[in-house]
Order: structure tokens, then sequence, then C-alpha cells
């Protein structure tokens, strides 16, 4: 698990880039916190760029929508999902379980 | 409405016709086109820099569409018969999607020569990454727009000494507006890239093969390649004879419907009735390409225009590793929203009095995305 940031410096409608090997994002939506691969699969842009509404992310660059609880798009352009991760808030911090990727059908 | 031809398998096309499925046609789709449908915008960015492969161009959604294609051939005519291919075949329908898009414009005089290209579809992009990659000579790209621009930053990327010319003073401007054309000329200067801007074309050197490029002044600028990055053309020859009202694109209203509510006009090759700026435009842009396809097709199974296409103009571009967005009108009173011109990172924002009518952003997707939703 790695840190992300206290849950005081993401409030909700955010989102925070963990840069690393593959960049994973943060999300803070409709109550709930959501991590998920950064790079929109449909052409290089960053979805912690994006707009956050209820339980999606839009992609700043084509709009193709993700439901961050599963990543899936549920409009094109993008064909493919992005990876999911596990989301742990312990005393007041976020932890991403960058390692425990979940790959969606 | 029981057949719908889909003429053109451009994004337009391919985006009407999961439209037409989607809003619950279900009769017969017939897609007629010279080319697969594919998407464009890389083929000047990641596809000439080799991040992306023609396969990864696919654009989704073409497998469940139950249409019937009929690719590789170009249609001939429309008439009240139905739309005539090339191959001598007609086909009948009730409804017409002409989708058809836009051809990039030559320079007359350099047709002939080798060592010239444009760059509109997959086959010039091949051929261009092909010469590319045949040698370092020096390039010269016509034209400073987003085409020109984008490909002259992936030439300078792959490692090639680029001269850029422009015809107007500023490139850009009549679309981002002077203050910030002047922005997007600096990005060429920026990466070793040389700008001449205000100097028009007068001519090429060479005889078999191009070795320069002439300008207006006198000048004359080597170059082993050329690249003409200067606009596209709307495909409606073949409209003529079929009654539909063409000049500089099919003239549509607002909802993409022509003067017969059983043919609408989508993407590069629709001339529409412009709502919010007035007057009539074509946007030959990606976004719009999509947005249209379901207004039309609502309105195309509607039998009249019952729905408006009124989005704001939004596109996107990548040069030299930075990505440039824009969406709105330009207006002289320019403001930064936020960071700052200087570091080439920054949101501006264009008013009419107190009226935000555009925004442009480099490498500020986030804040841009804001101020786009609230145009």
């Amino acid at each position: 698990m790695i840190r992300a940031c206290s849950v005081s410096e993401l409030p909700e409608g955010e989102a925070l880039r963990l840069e690393g090997p593959v960049p994973v994002s943060v999300f803070h939506a409709e109550g709930g916190y959501y991590a998920l691969d950064d790079t929109c699969t449909h052409q290089d842009a960053s979805l912690a760029d994006g707009w956050i509404e209820d339980c999606f992310v839009e992609c700043p660059l084509h709009a193709a929508r993700f439901d961050l609880r599963t990543g899936v798009p549920d409009c094109l352009p993008a064909k493919n999902a992005v990876r999911t991760y596990p989301v742990v808030v312990a005393d007041g911090v976020i932890y991403v379980d960058t390692r425990a990727q979940r790959d969606v059908a | 409405m029981r057949t719908v031809a889909v003429v053109g398998t451009s994004l337009a096309g391919l985006r009407s016709a999961q439209e037409l499925r989607a809003q619950g046609f279900d009769g017969r789709l017939v897609m007629i086109g010279a080319e697969p449908p594919y998407d464009r915008p890389p083929l000047s960015k990641n596809f000439l820099l080799g991040k992306v492969s023609a396969d990864d161009l696919a654009l989704a959604g073409q497998d469940d569409l139950d249409a019937e294609w009929r690719l590789g051939v170009r249609a001939e005519k429309l008439g009240r018969d139905g739309v005539t291919l090339e191959d001598g075949t007609t086909i009948v329908a009730d409804g017409y999607v002409i989708a058809t898009g836009a051809v990039a414009r030559t320079l007359g005089a350099a047709r002939c020569l080798k060592g010239v290209h444009t760059l509109r579809t997959l086959d010039d992009a091949v051929s261009l990454k092909r010469e590319l990659a045949a040698g370092p000579g020096p390039v010269v790209v016509i034209g400073a727009g987003f085409i020109g621009a984008e490909v002259a930053s992936a030439c300078r990327l792959l490692g090639h000494d680029v001269t850029v010319i422009e015809a107007t003073p500023v490139p850009l401007a009549s679309v981002v507006g002077p203050e910030m054309g002047t922005v997007c000329a600096g990005l060429h200067a920026a990466s070793d890239v040389r700008l001449i801007a205000g100097v028009p074309v007068a001519g090429f050197a060479g005889t078999d093969r191009v070795t320069g490029v002439r300008l207006a002044d006198g000048r004359e600028i080597p170059a082993d390649l050329v690249v003409a990055g200067v606009g596209a053309r709307p495909v409606t020859e073949w409209l003529t004879g079929s009654g539909l009202a063409v000049d500089d694109g099919v003239l549509v209203d607002s909802g993409c419907v022509t003067a017969n509510p059983r043919v609408i006009a989508v993407g590069d090759v629709a001339r529409y009735h412009c709502l919010l700026r007035g007057g009539r435009v074509r946007a030959e842009h990606w976004t719009a390409a999509c947005e249209q396809a379901g207004v039309a097709v609502a309105n195309l199974l509607a039998g009249s225009t019952v729905t408006h296409f009124a989005r704001h103009g939004y596109f996107w571009s990548d040069q030299y590793g930075r990505r440039l967005q824009f969406a709105g009108v330009a207006t002289e009173d320019v403001r930064i929203a936020e960071g700052d011109v200087a570091s080439k990172r920054f949101v501006a924002t264009y008013h009419r009095g107190e009226a935000l009518t555009g925004v442009f952003a480099i490498d500020s997707a986030r804040p841009f995305t804001k101020l786009r939703r609230a145009l």
C-alpha cells in the first residue's frame, strides 16, 4: 500500500495523481474514494485532470467516461476499462494498494 | 424508415450509425466508404512518432452495428433513385447520412514533385512516415495551423531540421486570436523550429524531386521533404445533380438537416447554421463530428428538425510535448485565468463584456475543463 494523501487534502470532486511506473490516481466522489489507472485507455490523457461527476470521471481530452467503481467506460471513444485498485482510509490518511490491481472484465 | 445509407465511413459516419442503433433504428443499415473507419487525430502526432500503429487507430463499436458494409467504393451520385456507387450498384434508402468528410488541399504546382506530401489519410501518414525514416534531410512544413504545427513538432522530435512557412503574420490568429496565436508561434522557436510567418509560398525548386520551397520575398528554403498543411476541402462533387445546396460543404440547418428531411449531413462535410455564432460554419473537428451525429440522427428519425446542434467548438492539439486545448470563440478581450504565459502552462479566457466566450489552455487540462463547462 502506498500513502496517497490525508483526507483533508482531497475534497470531494477532486483527484490526485500518484506518480509511479504506472501512474495511478485516487478520486474522491460521492462520499467514497476510488483508485484507477490514471491514463485514459483511448488516448494519452490524465484522468486526474478529468471532470468528476456522480461516480464517473470524464476524460479531459475526448470525454470518455469511466465508472470509478469498476473502471469500465460507459461511452465511446474509450473501448477498454482502466484498472482499479483497493483504497483504504485509516487515521485520516488515504492509502492505495497499487500492487493489488484488479483487472476488469 | 426501413433502410438508411451512411455515405462516408469517417468518424462522423460511424458515430451516425451508432446513434441510429442507439436511438432505436432497427432497419437495414448500409455503410458506404472508400476507407474503413479509423481515428484520424493521432496521424499527425503519435502515429508519425511511431507510438501508435495503424491497428491502434481502429474506432470502437464497428462490429456491433449489424450493418452492411460497402468498403473500398466511393459514392458517385445521389439521386431520386438512391446512391450510386462507383462499381455501378445503386443503394435505395429511405434516409441518407452524408459523411464524406474533406480532403487535404494541395498546392497545384507541387503535385508532380516527389517529396511533397499532404497529411489527411492513413495512407498519407504511412507514406510520410516512410520518407521521414529514409533520411534526416531538411523538412519544410507549409502552413502553421494545427496539422502543420503537429507535423512540424513530430518531425523535430524525429530529429529533422524543420522550417514552418505561414502565409499570415500570426499563426492560428483566426482561431485563437492574435495574442494566443503569438504564444503558439513561440512554441516552434522554443523547440528550434524556424517559423517564417507573413510570407506566402511562391513555388518549388526541383525537377523530379523537391529540393526547396521558394517564397514570395525571393528566398528559397532548402527542403528534402515538404508537407503542405493548407486546409481541407469538403467532398461534395458526388452531390452534383442531387438537388442539395452545396457551398463549401453541404448546407444544412441547425439540426444538420438538408432541405430534404430524409438527408442529413454531419462532420467536416456539413456547413451548418450555427445558433451560437450566427451564420453558417463548418466544424472540422473530432468532437463536432461526434456531437453532430446524435442531433442529426434524431432529426432524421423524426422526419424534421426537432433538435439543434448548439455546442461550442472544442479541439485540442499536441505540439512539442505540450497539450493545447481551445473551446468557444476568441475575442480581443483575453485574460490569463491561471498560470503564466512565460512558462507555457496557463489558461486564458476570452470575454465579451462580462460574458465568457472562449477558453484556451496549454498543459492545463483540469482548469480548462472547468472553464469550458462554464461557456
